[in-house]
């Protein structure tokens, strides 16, 4: 009996490793031989702790399973209460056009067999019979940008740094996914590390580059976990090391630990923070491109970024490049969190518009009151009203409605929500996280704090202030820190403004 | 508190294992706290001595962190997430419900030293929150009950 239940740390946050130790438990009891693997989360967070077992027509689905479902597991599985169908055939994996994340949930993530039986290496094995420039024109072709957040042309900074003249090259992976609602690089890496490693390594070969440094966040201690593992197998089996393959040049990855600060996921403070120094923004130019870790030409790309290169490599540019609209090409991994009904990680093509997502997919709030805000784009993104909801989602088209698409969560809040007490939480959170490098960060979220508190208290004086203060921090800071907290500040007053109402109505 | 001879002896151990690294620093700073707890200040200058930096460079690396501890904590570290996320279902509610079941603030540890209490901005648990982490272990859908619960069983 083959039994899937994940190690994603959402399902391990729900109870999945006290189910997994009560499967363990009555397959003796009942003397049944149970293959339990461990695989990655299928995205469906609502439905957590769900095991699937296989059978001859295929993977079913069971959850969310308490420790009282385990027995009935090795009973008649149709009459199960828990019972969900085929898990291929439920509504939520059926929508979806799984590139990236077409692994993730499929697979023992520590398998390299089962990664190779699933289409994995087939890039990289593409990539060692290009030369450099026909590598990056492939990424350039694709379409792929920046899915930390920037959406810069990945091409074109993988081509800066391959042209760059210099006797050492790295590849970063940016692993600081410290955005609230964003969890797909964690699940990415707790579910198909060996995507990532493929990924890099193909970096490594169009750039140039021998050493690949993975910078993950301390809070995700299972990525960490199942990434070193995958590195050590990758080493032993010969994916790494050496000689890629066997058959390229040399390429290793060495996995590193944040320590708890939010600025690094901004690229020049984590590479301060690898190179063991303050994680301190640093000023650009010159980029990193050029002048990267240790002053060397540097490619830093998300998760996302990186895992979808296998991909593009297996299938060509031309296949991934078809889905998307406008500039936005591709598939980009909607996560969905918050008060929602279904929660979860969805990968679909760009262009759904945000009430498809929130009204369709989310299927509202999980508390069943009315959808008040959706912040897009995490701490730093805009909070949109229902009267945007027609936004499709695209790069170009939430910047042209004040917002930032980022890394692709979606946290939706019912009608209890209190916007002036989530404009001054951007604020706080920016004072916190600062590096203090420059003053528009570091002096305007104190003062921000400050001002909305002044609102709060019924002063009305204080709202041009704040929206000068915006202003201020949007033009005048080093990074997207300072410079984007504007985005849920300024959104909150501007689609919310009752909220910054309240004391003066009290009052009168 | 551990006497520096004994801090002196492993720090020179942890700080052998990452000879050849490239950026060690942090690597060394979560070795050490992994040995002890925490990062006792007698380390500091053997880790500058080492790296070719001045004590205060040490100093600036070890303060910018929110990770790293001067002090031990308590024998229990419970974190909540404070990110919008978490806030959309509940989450001040339940960091309130925390706080004054324990008698602390954020960063603070009770008096009998048996806990404590940090905030933490995102886990990646944002589908089922509000998310906690105590002594390393990950809970989703955190309400007060289960703070209640997550407290009792603690020793």
């Amino acid at each position: 009996m083959k039994i899937y239940l994940p190690l994603d740390s959402a399902a391990v946050a729900l109870g999945a490793d006290e189910i997994a130790a009560a499967i363990h438990t009555h397959a003796r009891a009942k003397g049944v031989t149970v293959d339990l693997v461990r695989n990655g989360s299928r995205g469906m967070v609502w439905l957590e702790p769900m095991a699937e077992v296989e059978t001859a027509a295929g993977r079913v689905a069971f959850g969310p399973l308490t420790l009282s479902d385990v027995p009935a597991l090795f009973g008649d599985l149709a009459a199960h209460p828990k019972a969900l169908g085929l898990t291929d055939d439920l509504p939520w994996m059926k929508a979806q056009t799984r590139l990236t994340f077409a692994r993730v949930g499929v697979i023992d993530p520590l398998s390299l067999a089962d990664y190779k039986a699933h289409g994995g290496l087939t890039g990289l094995t593409r990539a060692l019979g290009m030369d450099k420039a026909a590598m990056v024109a492939e990424v350039t072709n694709s379409g792929l940008r920046g899915r930390g957040g920037a959406g810069f042309p990945t091409g074109i900074k993988w081509k800066t740094v391959s042209e760059a003249q210099a006797d050492r090259k790295y590849i970063v992976c940016n692993a600081d996914e410290g955005d609230s609602a964003t969890f797909a690089d964690r699940m990415l890496m707790e579910g198909d590390p060996f995507t990532l490693i493929e990924g890099m390594a193909i970096a490594g070969l169009a750039c140039g580059a021998t050493k690949g440094f993975v910078y993950i966040r301390s809070e995700y201690p299972v990525a960490i976990t199942v990434m070193q593992e995958a590195v050590r197998i990758a080493q032993a089996e010969g994916v790494l090391g050496a000689s890629v393959l066997g058959a390229g040049p040399a390429f290793d990855i060495e996995i590193r630990v944040g320590a708890g600060a939010y600025v690094c996921g901004e690229e020049t403070s984590l590479l301060n923070s690898l190179e063991g120094k303050r994680g301190i923004v640093r000023a650009k130019p010159p980029l990193p491109a050029l002048e990267g870790f240790m002053a060397k030409p540097t490619v830093v790309n998300n998760v996302i970024s990186l895992a979808s290169v296998p991909v593009i490599f297996e299938k060509g540019a031309e296949h991934y490049k078809n889905f998307g609209l406008g500039r936005s090409r591709g598939t980009i991994p909607l996560q969905i969190a918050g008060n929602v009904k279904h929660g979860g990680l969805y990968e679909i093509a760009f262009g759904l518009t945000l009430g498809e997502i929130v009204d369709k997919i989310a299927g509202g709030t999980a508390s069943g009151r009315p959808v008040k805000a959706v912040q897009v784009g995490g701490p730093l993104g805009a909070y949109f009203p229902r009267s945007l909801f027609d936004t499709p989602f695209g790069y170009e088209e939430f910047a042209g409605k004040d917002g930032l698409i980022g890394h692709a969560g979606l946290t939706v809040f019912d009608d209890s929500a209190d916007m002036l007490g989530m404009a001054r939480f951007a604020m706080e959170f920016c004072a916190i996280e600062s590096c203090g490098k420059c003053t528009p960060c570091r002096i305007g979220a104190v003062r921000g704090v400050e001002t909305l508190d002044r609102i709060a208290r019924g002063d009305d004086a204080a709202k041009p202030l704040l929206t000068d203060l915006c202003n201020t921090m949007k033009s005048g800071s080093l990074c997207a820190l300072g410079g984007f907290t504007p985005y849920p500040v300024m959104s909150a007053l501007t689609h919310f403004p009752d909220d910054f109402n309240t004391m003066k109505e009290a009052a009168e | 508190m551990l006497d520096s001879v004994e801090v002196t002896s492993r720090v020179g151990e942890i700080l052998n294992a990452h000879k050849g690294m490239e950026g060690p620093l942090l690597p060394i700073l979560h070795a050490i706290q992994a040995e002890f707890g925490y990062v006792p200040q007698d380390a500091l200058p053997i880790i500058a001595q080492d790296l070719n930096l001045s004590r205060a460079e040490v100093h600036g690396v070890m303060s910018f962190y929110h990770d790293f501890r001067e002090n031990p904590a308590g024998n229990h570290v419970l974190k909540l997430c404070r990110a919008e996320s978490c806030k959309s279902m509940g989450a001040d509610r339940v960091a309130a419900h925390a706080q004054k079941a324990l008698g602390i603030e954020w960063h603070e540890t009770t008096k009998d030293g048996k806990v404590t209490l940090e905030p933490v901005f995102c886990l990646g648990l944002c589908a089922c929150g509000p998310a906690a982490i105590v002594d390393g272990k990950l809970v989703g859908r955190v309400d007060e009950a289960r703070i209640d619960a997550i407290l009792g069983g603690l020793k």
